[in-house]
């Protein structure tokens, strides 16, 4: 589904990815680790399309074409989905009227009617009760004022309302206690299945031993120095990247 | 000529034809020489520094145009927020048009400015009311002289008007330039409410200058609420006016939605004279082309414990140019009073221009006075949110103008107008989303 071959990005002249090379197939789960400031989330970027990064080489292929000159949206209307590290805060726009636009703007990509209004309701009813989020907090403004749990699980809802093939969940653990984070990952592995895949990127293990991934890779000063099976994770738990720094420098 | 010697030569022309001895004419007198006094603003003036007047008053402006019948409902039907359910005072040129209109005499007067004038019936309100808050300004004291015709609507004691009243000021463009003299005098008794919509909208490409002047006096607990709808042809300008007073408890709210026209000058005077008193001064402007808007507010507390609320939204695209002046004076009097002011702005290119200009001269030690003026551009961060969601860029861009106006559309309370305001933003950002917030 998703290819990667040698692919270089900057930001504002500074190299962060040096040659990455990743492939994902459909149904599969890949965890993506690595110490901060390795480039992981500038890969979910490059990935989702974001313009300030600069790619200098390489290819990304997603069911065979070519997309890294597409816009973030045309890459949204190919099934891309990036959750946010940090998701912005957008007031005065409700979430339930960003979810209405990026549905049917997305329907409208692919050549379809708009969403028919008892059906999308339907549709938010369903996805909102599987995450646990209050129907109040849908009619308020867009992450504005939410806390970190709940801006994380509007995240997850938001995938779950779009049903993407390819979901790149970035440091979707980071300020969820543990009840949110089960939550969280019981969301996204309900909405596992055979046609799409999952990129989970995260420093801890922890949000693996709820989404279980079938390949880790280590991310480290812009390359993946390292892959394995979910037992790398565990590792990498018990004895830090310190070895695997040293590993790479030896 | 100089537009100032066709001015005063117009006025001789006018004498010929208006009854001079009349009390209204006295007041034209003393207008007309305080015109030849002040003349026109200059940029020198701290009023005018950033709004450039001399373009439009370098033509030699048709000041008396011909009646015009040949207009008819359905060439205006679309201009018109309510197409059934109001009043309407619908003037033509300047010249009151009694086959668009929809007067009452029935509880209050909703009628026109000529028949006030020159009805003895209407005397005691025009000598209590008539020009009494327009201030010594040479484009005011020129309205004065030339004003003929307005809207004049008188509301008595406890009558909550259903329906909104819509004045609306059309040019036809028969004459090449045409400049005209609107005046509206609004006077709402105690515990009454009454709607407002007020437009001007040239037909034609044919350059228009509109000087008009509206007084609203609002007594006690009475609420006035007046939509501005500022959509009007590149080639027309306005420079408006309005002015208003209150007594104990009344409300006044002014929302001025400025799209269109090449110069627009939006003067709003406020004059708190009572307690409990709430202004609200709030509006949009999108600009793009080469357009001017230039907001110029004063709110004057002169009694204690009131309220005034001030929110001016603003986007400027391309080589347009905004201007916020406003201007809060508190008197020593005025304790305990709460005056807002916010102004935030959007500057979409590297060449609009935005002058903002908070002033606040308080003289009260007890008071809460806020300002608060921002200039942006749209945030990268959401564009880019909204985009990885399959929102494209350019609805992406609608969404967050929409969102950033929004709490100024919150305060539109006729649905209608709410709808209108929110297609003519949707049509001025090229999107068709219309976004039910």
């Amino acid at each position: 589904m998703l290819k990667i071959k040698d692919l270089q990005a900057n930001i504002e002249g500074k190299e962060i990815l040096k040659g990455i090379n990743l492939e994902v197939n459909a149904g599969e789960v890949h965890a993506i680790m690595g110490p901060n400031g390795s480039g992981k989330s500038t890969l979910a970027n490059v990935i989702a399309g974001r313009e300030e990064y600069e790619v200098t080489g390489g290819e990304i292929s997603l069911d065979g074409e070519d997309i890294e000159d597409l816009d973030p949206e045309e890459r949204a209307h190919r099934g891309v989905f990036l959750s946010f590290q940090y998701p912005v805060e957008i007031p005065g726009v409700s979430v339930t009227n960003f979810m209405k636009t990026a549905i049917n703007e997305t329907r409208k990509a692919q050549g379809k009617d708009d969403m028919a209004a008892k059906d999308m309701l339907k549709m938010i009813r369903e996805k909102s009760e599987m995450l646990e989020i209050d129907r109040k907090f849908l009619s308020r403004s867009l992450n504005e004022g939410f806390s970190g749990g709940e801006k994380k699980r509007n995240e997850i809802f938001q995938m779950a309302m779009l049903e993407p093939k390819l979901a790149i969940l970035d440091e979707t653990d980071s300020g969820l206690d543990i009840d949110a984070l089960r939550i969280v990952a019981n969301g996204v592995n309900k909405l596992k299945n055979k046609d799409n895949a999952t990129i989970v990127i995260t420093h801890y293990q922890r949000l693996l031993d709820y989404i279980v991934p079938d390949f880790v890779h280590v991310l480290y000063k812009g390359k993946i120095v390292k892959s394995g099976g979910k037992e790398l994770a565990q590792e990498l738990e018990k004895r830090g990247y310190d070895w695997i720094k040293e590993e790479v420098e030896a | 000529m100089s537009f100032k010697d066709h001015i005063l030569s117009s006025f001789i022309a006018l004498e010929n034809e208006v009854d001079t001895s009349s009390y209204v004419h006295e007041l034209r007198n003393q207008a007309i020489g305080e015109f030849e006094k002040l003349g026109v603003p200059q940029r020198k003036e701290e009023a005018y520094k950033y709004t450039s007047l001399k373009a439009l008053f370098n033509k030699d402006y048709c000041l008396f145009p011909k009646k015009e019948t040949a207009i008819s409902y359905s060439d205006i039907k679309k201009y018109l927020v309510h197409q059934i359910d109001s009043y309407r005072v619908i003037f033509i040129d300047g010249i009151y048009s009694s086959h668009l209109s929809q007067t009452t005499h029935d509880k209050f007067d909703v009628c026109l400015m000529s028949s006030a004038l020159s009805n003895p019936k209407y005397s005691n309100v025009i000598k209590e009311f008539y020009n009494k808050l327009a201030v010594k300004d040479g484009l005011v004291s020129l309205n004065t002289a030339f004003a003929k015709e307005g809207a004049y609507i008188h509301i008595g004691k406890n009558i909550i008007v259903e329906k909104p009243i819509e004045i609306v000021y059309f040019s036809t463009g028969n004459e090449a330039q045409l400049m005209t003299q609107p005046r509206n005098l609004v006077v709402v008794g105690e515990n009454s409410q009454v709607q407002i919509i007020e437009r001007h909208q040239s037909l034609n490409d044919n350059a228009v200058l509109t000087n008009s002047v509206s007084e609203i006096f609002a007594a006690k607990r009475a609420l006035v609420d007046w939509y501005k709808i500022q959509n009007d042809r590149l080639s027309a300008s306005l420079i408006d006016h309005t002015f208003a007073e209150q007594k104990d408890n009344s409300e006044v709210r002014i929302h001025t939605f400025s799209f269109g026209g090449k110069i627009t000058r939006n003067n709003l005077n406020f004059y708190q004279r009572g307690e409990h008193c709430n202004s609200v001064l709030n509006g949009v402007t999108i600009l793009e082309g080469k357009q001017h808007v230039d907001h110029s507010t004063l709110v004057h507390h002169t009694a204690p414990n009131c309220e005034s609320f001030q929110e001016y939204k603003q986007i400027f695209d391309e080589r347009a140019v905004g201007v916020f002046n406003g201007k809060v004076l508190v008197d020593k009097i005025a304790q305990k009073i709460n005056a807002y002011q916010q102004n935030n702005n959007i500057l979409i290119s590297d060449t609009a221009t935005i002058n903002a200009k908070p002033q606040l001269e308080i003289f009260a030690d007890d008071v809460r006075c806020s300002h608060g003026c921002t200039i942006g551009q749209l945030d990268e961060d959401a564009m880019f949110y909204m985009q990885a969601r399959g929102i494209p860029k350019k609805e992406a861009r609608a969404l967050l103008m929409f969102a950033f106006a929004n709490s100024v559309l919150e305060t539109v309370k006729i649905p209608e107008i709410k709808t209108r305001i929110t297609k003519l933003i949707a049509m001025k950002l090229g999107v068709e989303i219309g976004f039910d917030m």
